[in-house]
């Protein structure tokens, strides 16, 4: 025994030098890697849960104040007008966001010709930066000279006040995000559809399948594991959204604040207090934290 | 899935944003003493480039500042006041040692203890007591101590397009007085054309609560209150729903505001400019903005006084010091700020500006008293070159309209109020009573903090 020990032991160090020095130059790679995501994720991370247990005014060192930073969020009426906000978004981009790209790529799958014009078409907007799109669309909405209204007013149809009436803001907002977010959910969908064998609707119509019976029973399920990934993902985007009510509604506009306009509204322009807007980082995080959780558990299972 | 991403980059950026202040925040206090040796301060102000002649203005008065006083060097940086860089400059040590705010600012760095106190050096500056008081007032706190020096003054007023007056054969030089008037003249305005817009007014990024404020305190309400020793909201009544009423009568009823609303400051400016605007609440900086951004000719506009004329909104600018500057550092920016803001030199100022063709004479409320604003009152005299009878209403008017600070925590009072005013102009059944009601339920929640 003692003999297997003292000769393991010899063996140890050997092995693991040397499993070092095989890997030397891949542990230096990744080094640079792990430095660099310490650095700018999870030291702010961590000094953000941090910061939102202290009071700080950025010229004396911060104090603790324990739990005060998240008494007064949850005083703050717009706290709740936020997170209403945000999942009302989130909703309505489901409805749009989530089943509209679905049906574009398959509406382009069917296409024998021009699939490839339509995929980049499709794809075009995700390349412009998010802050031009929704400049674009606020020439779009402007209720008095602006495209739709026009557009609307020459078919003799009624206007809106679009982004500026109560009742459409928020869907005003889905739709500039929709547009501007579908091309890559809908060629992640073109992905998935061409990997679906054509012999399996080759069965389905020698069956006497429908069109619609050959989506429910052979795309949908076939597809079921990229929608779920995909809505997943996109609930934790669209809990995030900023720039279009930002830009379009402002940060004061309590129909269309959301939990991020509320954390800016905290930290750089009404409240100026980093504590706070660090607290109500934090809840968000913890949020999207449990989705990511799922989506990491479902994806490993697919491995 | 790239938005995804972006998305969440975005909230890593905003975390980390929150978050790595505090890591640069530590040690602020200024710790070198240059007892005797020259000092080295930085200074923000210094125009864009694209600004010449008032860059080559600047920088001709550092030039001459450093040669009268060898001991003192002056770093100059672009810029003034951008409430969302300046924590970041505050925490990343990038804020200048003397830097400009705007009024309503000063109390909120006051009580965050983000500013030095400057009052023991003040004293050696006797030009700085001719300073207004109320103006003073804002740069101090309760106990008296001063932490900053005003710069500039504005009041607001009526702007007119005096083109689009003549179109609708209005008196070009009767602008309204009366909020009753402004909504006749607003009428016959809109009626020129679709896209012309007769009276606009502001409700996105606290501009909307501002001109709230504004047209709240012109026929005699108030926003805030003391109340003892504590603040409160004082607009839940007949005075802010008549405000509000006639904004909603004008937008729904006549249709004499226009389609687009949820406007910001730029957004009336350019209205004004390209000739699509009647009238808007505004002040000489307004003008100023439209003549030398957008080309106009100080001819084509003119400046009423505000409406009804109980009272009128009143703020500006001014240069607090950061906290923690040495007093060496703190009576050196004293020095700078007292040389180029000096009554002394009024006169030769207004002299190269009106050589250069730039507006001198428009007439807003100056910062002075006493001896130093008879100065002012002189040079602006001997070198006006604008056309002084489109701002005669408003110059008349001055002198009997009380001028009124804005109320404490003005930025996050403003803020509570700008829904208010969204709502009014965007909803024609918006409840005016319960948005009043809720508006005054958060702002007096803001003003509790206030001593």
């Amino acid at each position: 025994m003692a003999v297997i020990t003292a000769s393991r032991a010899h063996r140890g160090p050997n092995r693991l030098r040397r499993r070092i020095g095989d890997n030397l130059q891949a542990y230096l790679f990744l080094a640079a890697g792990l430095a660099s995501f310490a650095l700018f994720s999870w030291y702010p991370l961590v000094k953000g849960v941090i910061l939102s247990f202290q009071q700080d005014n950025l010229v004396v060192p911060p104090y603790w104040v324990g739990l005060d930073n998240f008494r007064a969020l949850f005083a703050d009426p717009l706290f709740f007008t936020a997170w209403r906000n945000t999942l009302e978004f989130t909703g309505l981009a489901l409805v749009f966001g989530y089943a509209v790209p679905f049906v574009v790529a398959m509406v382009i799958n069917e296409f024998r010709h021009l699939k490839g014009y339509f995929r980049i078409a499709v794809y075009l907007p995700v390349m412009l930066p998010p802050i031009v799109s929704v400049l674009l669309w606020q020439y779009f909405y402007d209720p008095g000279s602006g495209l739709f209204n026009s557009v609307l007013e020459s078919l003799h149809l009624p206007t809106s006040d679009w982004t500026q009436s109560p009742k459409m803001a928020m869907i005003s907002l889905v739709l500039v995000s929709t547009w501007s977010n579908m091309g890559g959910a809908t060629i992640m969908y073109l992905a998935g559809l061409s990997t679906i064998p054509s012999e399996l609707y080759e069965a389905a119509e020698l069956d006497g399948a429908s069109v619609w019976q050959r989506v429910r029973h052979v795309t949908l399920p076939q597809m079921r594991f990229v929608l779920l990934v995909l809505l997943l993902l996109q609930i934790i985007a669209t809990m995030q959204v900023f720039v279009e009510p930002y830009q379009l509604t402002g940060t004061t506009n309590e129909e269309t604040i959301t939990v991020m306009v509320l954390i800016y509204r905290y930290a750089f322009t009404v409240n100026n207090d980093f504590g706070l807007a660090a607290a109500m980082s934090v809840l968000l995080f913890v949020v999207l934290a449990a989705f990511s959780a799922v989506y990491l558990r479902l994806t490993r299972n697919a491995d | 899935m790239n938005r995804a991403r972006r998305g969440r980059a975005l909230g890593l950026v905003l975390a980390a944003g929150v978050t790595m202040t505090t890591a640069a925040c530590g040690g602020a206090q200024e710790s070198e003493s240059v007892a005797g040796g020259p000092v080295t301060i930085t200074v923000n102000g210094l125009p864009a480039a694209t600004d010449e002649f008032n860059r080559a203005h600047f920088e001709a008065d550092v030039k001459a500042f450093e040669a009268k006083y060898p001991n003192i060097k002056i770093d100059a940086k672009e810029g003034l006041m951008d409430p969302q860089t300046f924590s970041a400059k505050l925490a990343g040590g990038q804020l200048e040692d003397v830097f400009y705010v705007y009024l309503t600012d000063a109390q909120n760095l006051i009580a965050k203890r983000q500013v030095s106190d400057i009052s023991t050096q003040l004293a050696g500056f006797p030009v700085t007591k001719d300073y207004k008081p109320g103006l003073m007032k804002v740069f101090s706190d309760a106990a008296g101590k001063v932490y900053g020096l005003p710069d500039e003054n504005y009041s607001l007023g009526l702007i007119y397009n005096r083109k689009l007056y003549q179109r609708a054969g209005l008196d070009v030089n009767k602008p309204p007085v009366t909020w009753a008037e402004v909504r006749e003249h607003a009428k016959k305005i809109s009626a020129l054309g679709k896209d012309i817009v007769g009276y606009g007014d502001y409700s996105k990024s606290n501009t909307g609560g501002w001109h709230f404020t504004a047209e709240v305190y012109s026929i005699g309400g108030d926003v805030a209150v003391k109340d003892g020793d504590t603040w409160k909201a004082a607009f839940n009544d007949d005075k802010g729903r008549q405000v509000l009423q006639q904004l909603k009568d004008m937008r729904f009823t006549d249709d004499s505001m226009g389609k687009r609303q949820l406007l910001e400051y730029d957004d009336l400016i350019k209205l004004m400019a390209t000739d699509k605007l009647g009238l808007y609440v505004g002040s000489t900086g307004d003008m100023s903005n439209i003549v030398n951004q957008f080309k106009g000719t100080f001819a084509d506009y003119g400046l009423g006084p505000i409406p009804d004329g109980k009272g009128t909104l009143g703020g500006g600018s001014g240069y607090m010091f950061k906290a923690g500057l040495s007093p060496e550092k703190i009576k050196a920016g004293l020095t700078w700020l007292t040389f180029k803001k000096n009554p002394d030199r009024i006169a030769s100022d207004n002299k190269n500006a009106a050589a250069k063709g730039l507006p001198v004479g428009l007439p807003e409320p100056n910062v002075w008293s006493g001896a130093s604003e008879q100065k002012l009152i002189e040079a602006t005299k001997q070198y006006a070159n604008i056309p002084s009878e489109n701002f005669a209403p408003f110059a008349a008017a001055t002198a009997t309209i009380p001028l009124k600070l804005e109320p404490p925590n003005a930025q996050q009072v403003y803020a509570a109020l700008d829904p208010v005013m969204q709502k009014v102009l965007t909803d024609p059944s918006a409840d005016i009573g319960q948005l009043l009601t809720d508006a005054e339920k958060q702002v007096n929640q803001i003003l509790s903090s206030v001593k």
